[in-house]
């Protein structure tokens, strides 16, 4: 444990002394909360000229989060570079030469990274919530409201999960613009397109991205899936469980 | 102490490293020594762990090097100057790598004293010179103060004052009795430093032998005779029973005999002699000879260990091919 202990320290003072921790992080809070505003406020406007079964499907929660879709993005960057810059810049023979249990090395790594993901993610969520709901006005949700509280500790997880995936994806990848350009328009655009074609849309539902957002809905007036908020929540998990043993078989296997 | 054993290293059907077996012995300065390409630091990466032997074993004081607790207390490696992240301080950098083996963060400040980086500690490493970053990666190798010690190319790219400062470093090191490895691809560079050599090319074991003796075997000098009656000196060599051997444009070199001796049965004989001059082999046309699989390469077979002795017949044809990339 000791080791481990040491690890941990050794990567944290690697996360904290590089600027592009700083940026990523703080885009994505920016984006997800800014335009979660910005969507909430042109939402309320839009709320009278709905029809009476979208007035019943609205969702003032999940609407405050619109801007994670774009703000998740710069997670993804963040997971990515956390892992591939090591790759990159020829690091990880100075680190594995400190640190050869690569087990240890890959796990603390990704643990440090995670918590503070984690801080950030709920952070966001939370203030994407509340900056959202002001814009809303009376359409407005409130923690107390039943599965609200839920739904927005629900949106910091879905975040953590992103960046824990995108950092398996980039154990196995190893390079960054690999990973980013594999990652990035998967989720921005090729899930979202799959999750909204009828034909693929049962499929889609179960990439981790769609799963997962389940968790941050209140409302699920029409929507058909066949999972529960924790159940979607589970199944992105089982991805990112997924590309975190990819991660260590890759790691530990070939040659750095 | 670094103990290798039969380590071989395949790629696909290029093997890299050929079951190489040899030791690295405490208090001495070991040089690595082979043509590019020729394996050296696949073999080094292997001795760290960071790639992984398709056969063979190399034990560190015994052990693997995954089994050593805090790596960089016993084992410092400066693999490549750039194996560090450019947006991070020469300080933090070194802290990283402290933290990860328990080594108190005083020692930072020390190695980076010791490298004459203090003063630009807190800058980012991508602004270094290759210089500088070789510097700060033998920082990173003196960090944990190991009795063992690896340098890849140490001396690449950097200034006159830079490679006399390396220098002076290792032989302090092997001095305070530390294991002293380090690689080149320049005979001249380990004639200076080194006081054991290992060679390798292709993969394979080619001399391993202390410098001294390696100086006196094969520092071969001869005596170069040229005349315009050709045969008769010839003739006249033969006729006193000393060998020689033809040397290039016409001219015979004669070993073992001073050139006094060889002037007076010249004359003698009254044959004009057009050259007569002493020679002597450098120890870089030496490596060379060596690595290009020539006869001085099978007279140090006798010195290794049986396990690592190729095939003879096999000599020939990748010595062959290694001249022929000129490399």
């Amino acid at each position: 444990m000791a080791v481990a202990a040491q690890v941990l320290r050794s990567e944290w003072t690697k996360i904290k002394s590089v600027r592009s921790t700083v940026w990523t992080l703080g885009l994505a809070l920016v984006v997800t909360v800014g335009l979660g505003a910005l969507i909430s406020a042109l939402a309320k406007k839009d709320f009278d000229r709905l029809d009476p079964q979208g007035k019943i499907e609205f969702d003032p929660t999940f609407v405050s989060f619109a801007g994670m879709g774009l703000g998740q993005l710069a997670l993804i960057v963040f997971g990515v570079l956390v892992v591939s810059n090591e790759y990159s810049t020829g690091m990880i023979r100075t680190s594995l030469a400190a640190v050869p249990q690569r087990g240890t090395f890959l796990f603390s790594k990704i643990t440090i990274a995670t918590l503070l993901a984690f801080t950030v993610g709920m952070i966001t969520s939370f203030a994407a919530f509340f900056t959202g709901q002001a814009m809303l006005g009376i359409h407005r949700a409130s923690l107390g409201d039943p599965g609200v509280l839920r739904a927005v500790i629900g949106g910091g997880l879905y975040m953590t999960l992103i960046t824990v995936f995108s950092m398996g994806v980039a154990t196995m990848l190893r390079s960054p613009m690999l990973s980013l350009g594999i990652l990035m328009p998967f989720f921005f655009l090729i899930s979202a397109i799959l999750g909204n074609v009828s034909a693929t849309k049962k499929v889609g539902r179960y990439l981790p991205d769609q799963a997962g957002q389940k968790v941050m809905r209140v409302v699920t007036v029409g929507d058909d899936a066949p999972y529960g908020p924790w159940g979607g929540f589970a199944i992105m998990a089982l991805w990112v469980v997924a590309a975190l043993i990819g991660g260590y078989a890759v790691l530990t296997r070939r040659d750095a | 102490m670094i103990e290798l054993e039969g380590l071989t290293k395949h790629y696909g059907d290029v093997r890299a490293v050929d079951h190489l077996t040899f030791t690295v012995r405490p208090g001495i300065i070991t040089g690595f020594l082979g043509p590019n390409g020729a394996g050296k630091s696949t073999t080094m990466r292997m001795m760290l762990d960071l790639d992984h032997p398709t056969s063979g074993t190399v034990r560190i004081d015994g052990r693997h090097y995954r089994e050593l607790h805090d790596p960089l207390r016993t084992v410092g490696a400066l693999l490549d100057a750039k194996a560090m992240h450019g947006g991070r301080s020469a300080y933090h950098h070194l802290l990283c790598l402290a933290q990860s083996n328990g080594i108190p963060a005083g020692r930072v400040r020390e190695a980076l004293d010791t490298v004459g980086l203090s003063s630009v500690a807190r800058k980012r490493t991508k602004g270094f010179s290759l210089g500088m970053g070789q510097r700060l990666g033998i920082a990173g190798a003196l960090l944990g103060d190991p009795q063992i010690l690896m340098f890849d190319e140490p001396v690449n790219g950097l200034d006159p004052e830079g490679i006399h400062w390396i220098r002076n470093l290792m032989k302090g090191l092997a001095a305070q009795g530390r294991t002293v490895f380090v690689s080149s691809h320049l005979m001249s560079e380990m004639a200076l430093t080194a006081d054991h050599l290992v060679v390798i090319g292709q993969g394979r074991l080619l001399a391993d032998t202390s410098m001294a003796d390696f100086i006196a075997e094969n520092s071969r000098s001869f005596v170069r005779m040229r005349s315009p009656d050709h045969e008769r000196l010839r003739e006249v060599l033969r006729g006193a029973g000393i060998d020689f051997a033809p040397g290039a444009e016409g001219a015979l070199e004669v070993a073992g005999e001073d050139a006094a001796h060889l002037g007076e049965l010249a004359a003698r004989h009254q044959l004009v002699l057009h050259e007569l001059s002493p020679q002597s082999a450098s120890l870089e046309e030496a490596f060379m000879r060596l690595t290009a699989g020539s006869v001085e390469y099978h007279a140090h077979e006798n010195h290794r260990p049986a396990a690592a002795a190729p095939a003879p017949a096999a000599d020939g044809q990748w010595g062959a091919g290694w001249r022929k990339k000129g490399s």
